[in-house]
């Protein structure tokens, strides 16, 4: 079970991740956007959404030095262990909790919104649902646990196994000694990495970060005439 | 020099009547597809008058076009990169449905199904973003013909800006149609906003396109356009434009909105221009000296060391043979009678406008003169002040020079062939034309091409490649077959398969032939899934439940 639950399922998750990302790419860009709901509604939008994002960007970077970083190194820079956890939890909990407020209010707002609700696909409501989850139970942790409860010392297992994780050298039994709300964190998490490459949430791959430096106008010379080229699929001309 | 080759359009809109067969069959070609029925390539505006949408000539409000720094460089209205990255999670200067307006259908089923009753059945409007009843209350021509314009013309931006006291004296006075497509402009301000560089400039003509493919939806362009000329597909997820018919443009056929204008009033041809000198030309400090910069990175055709250039530049020698005999070419810079819409904002539009007379003419004429007398019409122009500083404003950045020079042409032009047509004695023709910087044969000439307006002469397009021309299809560029991607379908987990037109057909008319009910004909089903697609799933049953 122990293998299965924290050996099996993320290496499952990743395959689909990864595999399902490039299926996407190579075979979707045409549905590969962000669908925004801007045009239907703005004003609720101006506030959810950055608060959303912006939140959900900031808890993403402390996941990245939380289970990425090991705590040698942050040890190694001077930071004391008390020192970083403190951080960690206040930054992490502002972080989440603003997250989680502008996930509900878009939530909200799509499900008030008559014109929203009906362009909201059944897989949005999964992906929505399943989303809510993992920040739902990440603060628990954070904010629950690390801030305001008795706290628990991720870098000593969680952070170690999902390194193990990435590093091809799983430590299942890290994981399976892990505080419940953690274990559920985690399986929940990689449940939504499973289902990201079939979601709207791939549009976080197209994060514009080119832009900065590319010149303003762009000029292409025009495609290759019909019949020259293999079109690809769902642009190919009527009666072939 | 860096020759280039763009396509070009003029306008002449003393000749628009207003009838939006344009709007109507460009629709019809590119934007009767779920997720854009509010989007219109092309519509036509009565001036004075909101726009479409409204007020989208308030950058202050959305933000649009280019300004000029104080170091003089270019910057998008709307902020630096860094800037405008940061508003992608909610951009600020997006318009709204609302400031488009609701697109609608008509629960028409109800007129063929309704049982025998005493009052007649009425189709009552639905939504066809929520799929309700809703009640119409604006549209993309809601003010024209000045419909409503005590109400809604003191909103137009123009008219706030040169002043309260028009308002009262330009309603007996002055209106005319502005028919407008995307520009595809020089300098496109939607190219430069959008972040994932999915809109681009065609090298070989210059048309501007949104790469399906390439687009994620970040809303940029549309705020970047100050036409407001770029759309967002609510269904897919991506912005889309006027394509400038490319598919017909590339086999040597004129646009839609062209070809169909029963004014006559559209021009196409082509412009070679010095890519080299556009981002100077879009700098220059004063934006009254705006036009004549664009004017001058316009390249003149029969230069030698033009023709030189462009064929070092690799174009073909049809399309240098076509630019020379361009009619946008002859009404932008040899006669130089075409402004630009706008040029103010910097973007160095290629459709271009020749002012209208008419409201002149009729102001004239309403007050008991002779509205073809060449004196009386120069001299009105120079009188009105409140047609020419409206049109100054929308054409040559608030200066009334080169409206005022425009319309004392078109002037000329009419006295000149009045007396022709008439027989009335020659006087002193030279003189008068020379006064406009003509000659009586160069009026004649500019008569012919704007109203004899023969097809040949009006639309002088050169096919993609002389080679390749005859493989051009317009069908095979078409986006709106069955499963395709302008069917507007979410397309996340891969369309069905595309069917071949003639199986398809087939089906249509046999599920045609076989239909009981209005509401079961294909047709119609996909007019009503239009609507709400509730969860993914096709609305037919909504409306053939009734």
């Amino acid at each position: 079970m122990t293998t299965l639950l924290w050996v099996v399922f993320p290496y499952v998750c990743l395959t689909t991740f990864v595999v399902g990302l490039f299926w996407r790419w190579r075979y979707d860009k045409f549905g590969w956007t962000t669908r925004s709901s801007q045009l239907y509604e703005g004003r609720q939008l101006a506030i959810a959404s950055p608060l959303f994002h912006f939140g959900i960007l900031a808890v993403f970077g402390g996941h990245i030095m939380g289970l990425l970083v090991p705590a040698s190194w942050t040890a190694a820079l001077g930071i004391s262990n008390e020192l970083y956890h403190a951080v960690a939890a206040i930054a992490g909990s502002v972080a989440g909790i603003a997250a989680a407020a502008g996930l509900a209010m878009l939530v909200a707002r799509r499900r008030l919104t008559r014109s929203i609700l009906q362009v909201t696909t059944p897989v949005d409501k999964a992906m929505y649902v399943v989303l809510g989850l993992v920040i739902a139970i990440g603060l628990v942790n954070t904010v629950g646990l690390n801030a305001l409860g008795i706290g628990h010392d991720y870098r000593t297992d969680v952070a170690v196994w999902v390194r193990g994780i990435l590093l091809l050298q799983p430590q299942p039994d890290l994981m399976a000694a892990a505080p419940p709300t953690f274990q559920a964190h985690a399986l929940v998490a990689f449940t939504l990495f499973a289902m990201w490459p079939f979601t709207r949430l791939v549009h976080v791959f197209s994060v514009p970060l080119g832009y900065v430096a590319r010149p303003y106008i762009l000029y292409r010379t025009r495609d290759a005439r019909p019949g020259v080229r293999t079109p690809r699929r769902g642009w190919e001309p009527p009666g072939s | 020099m860096r020759v280039m080759a763009q396509m070009g359009m003029v306008m002449n809109l003393d000749k628009c009547i207003g009838c939006h067969t344009c709007s109507v069959t460009c629709k019809q070609a590119w934007t009767n597809r779920s997720g854009v029925e509010y989007a219109w390539f092309n519509n036509v505006e009565t001036r004075p008058g909101q726009g479409y949408p409204r007020r989208w000539e308030d950058q202050e409000r959305w933000d649009g076009g280019w300004v000029r720094t104080s170091s003089g460089r270019l910057e998008l209205r709307s902020g630096g990169r860094t800037k405008r990255m940061l508003r992608i999670f909610s951009n600020p200067t997006l318009p709204g449905l609302s400031d488009y307006y609701e697109p609608w259908t008509y629960d028409y089923d109800v007129l063929l199904s309704a049982p025998a009753q005493a009052d007649t059945p009425v189709a009552r409007p639905k939504s066809l973003i929520t799929g309700e009843p809703m009640a119409i209350r604006w549209s993309a021509n809601w003010d024209d013909d000045l419909g409503g314009a005590p109400e809604h013309a003191p909103s137009d931006p123009v008219l706030q800006k040169i002043g309260e006291q028009v308002r009262l004296s330009f309603e007996q006075a002055f209106m005319y149609y502005l028919p407008r497509i995307c520009e595809h402009c020089l300098n496109p301000s939607c190219v430069a906003a959008c972040p994932s560089g999915a809109m681009y400039k065609r090298a070989e003509d210059g048309i501007v396109l949104v790469d399906q493919d390439g687009c994620r939806g970040w809303r940029m362009c549309v705020s970047g356009c100050p036409y407001k000329k770029v759309y967002f597909n609510h269904k897919t997820g991506k912005a889309e434009k006027c394509t400038f018919c490319y598919p017909r443009v590339e086999a040597g056929q004129p646009t839609v909105c062209a070809e169909t204008c029963v004014g006559r009033l559209r021009y196409i041809g082509l412009f070679l221009y010095d890519a080299d000198r556009v981002l100077e030309a879009a700098s220059v400090e004063d934006p009254r000296d705006l036009l004549e910069a664009q004017r001058s990175v316009i390249l003149d055709p029969e230069d030698p060391a033009v023709i030189a250039g462009a064929r070092a530049a690799g174009i073909a020698e049809d399309w240098i043979e076509a630019a020379r005999h361009s009619p946008v070419y002859a009404l932008t810079n040899r006669y130089r009678i075409a402004l630009p819409l706008r040029p103010e904002w910097r973007t160095m539009p290629m459709v271009w406008y020749i002012p209208p007379l008419s409201p002149v003419v009729d102001a004239v004429a309403g007050s008991g003169f002779d509205g073809e007398d060449r004196a009386t019409l120069f001299a009105a122009i120079g009188a009105l002040r409140i047609p020419v500083e409206y049109l100054a404003e929308q054409f040559s950045a608030g200066d009334p020079a080169p409206v005022e020079h425009s319309l004392r042409v078109l002037a000329a032009m009419r006295s000149h062939m009045r007396r022709l047509n008439l027989g009335e004695p020659d006087g002193d023709a030279e003189a008068e034309a020379a006064s406009v910087g003509f000659t009586p044969r160069a009026l004649e000439d500019l008569f012919r091409l704007l109203a004899i307006a023969k097809y040949e002469d009006r639309y002088v397009i050169p096919a993609a490649h002389v080679e390749l021309a005859a493989s051009l299809d317009e069908a095979a560029c078409s986006l709106d077959f069955e499963g395709g991607p302008g069917m507007g379908g979410y397309g996340t987990f891969g369309q069905p398969p595309s069917t071949p037109i003639s199986v398809e057909s087939f089906h249509l008319t046999r599920q045609r032939a076989a239909a009981e009910r209005y509401a079961d004909l294909p047709e119609v089903r996909g007019a009503v899934a239009r609507a709400p697609e509730a969860g993914g799933e096709p609305s037919e049953r909504k409306g053939g439940a009734r």
